[in-house]
């Protein structure tokens, strides 16, 4: 190559990166695969994280339940635990999926800092985030009691989203349920 | 009227960029003396209006203005004074102004400290900056207006700071941390000029290495000053995360220090050249990209502040323009034949051709790994998240592989060295090390740490090669003080920026392989022992602050019997918004931190989930960017910038003498 052209090599990898910023702005990062929305959780046979019992997709649905993606080495995570025990204690029932995580760990967690879950399954090998489509923990999914997942929030779960957004959709949810 | 004052004042701001990016470079381009002139002049102008505007934005934030939307979204009048002052830059808008007023900083002082520069280089040098700034004041103008108001509907109260933006560590952290980002400006601005004037010689790093080297201490302090406000404020005793927006300040660093060594070859030895402007404009490009990561949401952070689309593509497209034009450019103008200095294996050159290795392989992997889960969702993969197992699989290596040769550099010669003599000088040091690493393991309690004796067999190999060299350099001297004062303060700094780097790793690897934590359910009146410490838990009360109440509980800690502290963590809630906040009590010391924190209430009998740490040597980690950072500062003192500047005066009054002769 003439010595001249080498110097165009960090113009052509800029255009590349700039190319892949631009499509970057047009995914959102928080959005779920808009497929999933009004689709049934998806079907699952993994373990609880305590007695290491089986867990399938029928153990967990039958009431309107929060689906709490989270792991011992996320950060946000231990930000909002403390929030989530609170919604727990106040009745809401949340499943955790602990995701891509050593079961010690999440042990020692749940025992150092409280169980706000009413189980959790143990998503080792991240199979069945790939199928919900989990960006990175923590996330959380409304899910409904048919099993239909209602709403799917990335990122921290704090006072102001719980009442901003999912309350009124629990409400809305838990309404439905009363109205057969 | 202020608000709209402070409005006014940035819209002159923007009109004087556009001239300073505009005239004198036409000026220079048809060698008009006049429009050239108009350069300082106009930077000057520039820091004057984005002065005015950030003081109307601090007077709004004082005066509980909360007509003014960011004060109302980000203020509160409990907020303490202080806490009002630093919640100018808590918020987008405000930061980005902020970004603005350094960038006039920094533009303002080239025109004023650089009176040896010749009058076309700096016409050329501010208009560059003078382009950045356009840039940004427009994108603050037209997306991000900081004095857009309220009204009507004046709200009665603002929502208050994010509670963890309330804290002296972020009243200093951004303005540091923006003072390196746009300082990369001036030496991206300095690369830019020279390509322009097609003149790459000794002259142009002599000129930019100042510049570069400050800037690059200035982002040691932001970055240092993160991790710990990150160590003592989100409450778990981290230091370090690899979140995407630490990663946004953390390349430019990587590329800056690569940058910092590479001028100093190309000073020297003339070497280099085309790769240490591709580095520079490489350096700022990552600070520019690491604002469009933050302020655009393409990734999700802890960070997460308000993000906007539209703002991320203006900063995209802007980015494009600076980054795209500058590496046309360069791939037009830099100088495509081989030196023909050369140097030969064993030389300072080739060590510092391995730094720049080591840190450009550095910088990328952390690029890679912070924009994996860009690429791979564009490429319709799915989403993936990259976490520090990657960052640390990949960066420690790294920086191991680095260290052998970091040892060699200062002693090495420029050109031609050789293995004897390296074998020559170093053998003591080399053995003064290992002896220090099989050893000072020893001297902890419990098992040998094979990771702790390679941290203290690469740190010691560094500073017994500093000493070494030192001990050269001051041997022929008449005595050991007349010999240190001769050494020139470039020298000094080397010296203490290396000592530096040795203390941070020493403090990573140490807090990393020896910390002990336990996190435990206690009662008032409870005892946990800790690595010889015994924390017992006295009481739980009430406290109220300025703007929160919150639960203290009081820890009495004790050695050997004897009581050493009294810590107060505290779980803290914010009145105006609800959130709840853990303040640790950390118990500071050169060679070990205690650190207690508050987990949640445990059922109704007074018990708390508490969480408590021993972390040795936790200090050194954030002691040794300090060092680094005062490394970066001395080398400024250097005689050789002042000797030229005064040199450079005496020739500019006799050009100017011989011009009004003529």
């Amino acid at each position: 190559m003439p010595p001249r052209l080498k110097l165009f090599l960090p113009l052509i990898l800029f255009l590349v990166l700039a190319a892949f910023l631009y499509r970057g702005l047009s995914l959102d990062p928080m959005a779920m695969p808009s497929a999933l929305i009004d689709r049934p959780l998806p079907e699952f046979r993994l373990t609880e994280l305590a007695d290491n019992r089986p867990l399938e997709r029928d153990d967990v649905i039958g009431e309107p339940a929060l689906f709490n993606v989270w792991a011992t080495w996320c950060i946000s995570c231990r930000v909002e635990h403390p929030y989530l025990q609170q919604l727990a204690d106040s009745g809401v029932p949340i499943y955790g999926i602990n995701y891509k995580d050593e079961d010690e760990a999440a042990r020692r967690w749940l025992q150092d800092l409280g169980n706000p879950y009413r189980a959790n399954i143990v998503d080792r090998e991240g199979t069945l985030g790939v199928d919900l489509g989990v960006y990175g923990a923590p996330e959380t999914y409304l899910v409904d009691a048919d099993g239909i997942i209602r709403y799917r929030h990335v990122g921290v779960i704090d006072e102001r989203v719980w009442r901003d957004t999912l309350e009124p959709l629990w409400r809305e949810i838990a309404a439905l349920e009363s109205t057969p | 009227m202020i608000p709209e004052f402070g409005h006014f004042a940035l819209i002159i701001a923007f009109c004087l960029s556009v001239v300073l990016c505009t005239v004198p470079l036409w000026g220079a381009w048809r060698g008009n003396a006049t429009a050239m002139a108009l350069a300082p002049n106009l930077a000057l102008g520039m820091l004057v209006f984005s002065a005015i505007s950030f003081a109307c934005l601090t007077w709004a934030f004082m005066q509980d203005d909360f007509s003014v939307q960011v004060v109302a979204n980000n203020s509160n009048s409990l907020l303490p004074a202080q806490y009002k002052f630093s919640a100018v830059w808590g918020n987008h808008e405000g930061s980005l102004l902020l970004w603005i007023l350094i960038l006039a900083v920094w533009t303002a002082a080239v025109a004023l400290f650089s009176p040896q520069l010749p009058l076309v280089m700096l016409a050329r040098v501010l208009a560059v900056m003078g382009f950045v700034a356009v840039g940004f004041l427009a994108f603050s103008l037209f997306t991000s207006n900081p004095f857009a108001r309220l009204l009507p509907g004046i709200p009665a109260d603002g929502q208050d700071l994010n509670p963890l933006l309330q804290d002296f560590g972020l009243i200093i952290h951004p303005p540091l941390l923006y003072m390196g980002y746009v300082g990369f400006s001036v030496a991206f601005a300095f690369a830019i000029a020279a390509l322009l004037g097609g003149r790459l010689d000794a002259a142009w790093a002599r000129w930019s290495r100042p510049w570069t080297n400050v800037a690059w201490a200035f982002l040691t302090l932001g970055i240092m000053l993160g991790s710990w406000w990150a160590y003592y404020e989100l409450g778990w005793g981290g230091w370090w995360f690899w979140d995407p927006v630490e990663n946004a300040s953390f390349m430019p660093w990587l590329a800056g220090t690569a940058l910092v060594h590479s001028l100093a070859a190309t000073e020297k030895r003339g070497l280099f050249k085309s790769w240490t402007v591709l580095l520079a404009i490489f350096a700022f490009s990552l600070s520019l990209l690491g604002t469009f990561l933050v302020r655009s949401g393409v990734l999700t952070s802890v960070h997460a502040f308000a993000t906007d689309p539209a703002r991320g593509l203006f900063i995209l497209v802007f980015l494009g323009i600076v980054v795209g034009g500058s590496l046309v450019l360069y791939a037009l103008r830099a100088p495509a034949v081989r030196s023909r200095v050369g140097f030969a294996w064993l030389s300072r050159e080739s060590l510092l051709l391995v730094n720049n290795v080591v840190f450009l392989v550095a910088t990328l992997t952390v690029l890679f790994g912070t924009l994996f889960p860009l690429l791979m969702d564009a490429l319709g993969q799915g989403k993936y998240s990259v976490g520090p197992p990657y960052f640390n699989a990949v960066f420690v290596p790294l920086m191991a592989l680095l260290m052998p040769f970091m040892g060699i550099g200062p002693i090495s010669r420029w050109k031609q060295d050789s293995v004897s003599r390296w074998r020559a000088e170093l053998l003591v040091p080399a053995i003064a090390t290992l002896v220090c690493a099989i050893t000072l393991p020893l001297l902890y309690e419990g098992d040998y740490n094979v990771w702790v004796a390679l941290a203290v067999l690469f740190a010691g190999w560094l500073v017994f090669g500093l000493l070494r060299d030192l001990g050269n350099k001051v041997r022929n001297a008449s005595s050991i003080g007349a010999g240190l004062r001769r050494l020139a303060p470039s020298y000094w700094g080397m010296f203490t920026a290396h000592i530096g780097f040795a203390v941070a790793v020493i403090g990573v690897v140490l807090t990393s392989q020896y910390h002990i934590e336990h996190d435990l359910k206690m009662s008032p009146g409870d005892t946990d022992s800790l690595a010889g410490y015994d924390f017992r838990f006295v009481s739980v009360g009430q406290v109220r602050g300025p703007n929160y109440v919150a639960d203290e509980a009081i820890f009495l800690v004790f050695r050997d019997g004897r009581e050493i502290a009294e810590m107060a963590p505290q779980k803290r809630r914010y009145l105006a918004s609800g959130d709840v906040l853990t303040e640790a009590a950390i118990d500071a010391g050169v060679f070990r931190d205690l650190f207690v924190a508050m987990g949640e209430p445990i059922g109704s009998d007074g018990a708390w989930a508490i969480r408590l740490h021993y972390k040795p040597f936790v200090r050194w980690i954030w002691g040794g960017p300090i060092l680094m950072a005062l490394g970066g500062f001395l080398t400024v003192a250097d005689k050789r910038y002042r000797r030229q500047r005064s040199a450079a005066r005496e020739s500019n009054r006799e050009g100017a003498v011989h011009a009004a002769q003529t």
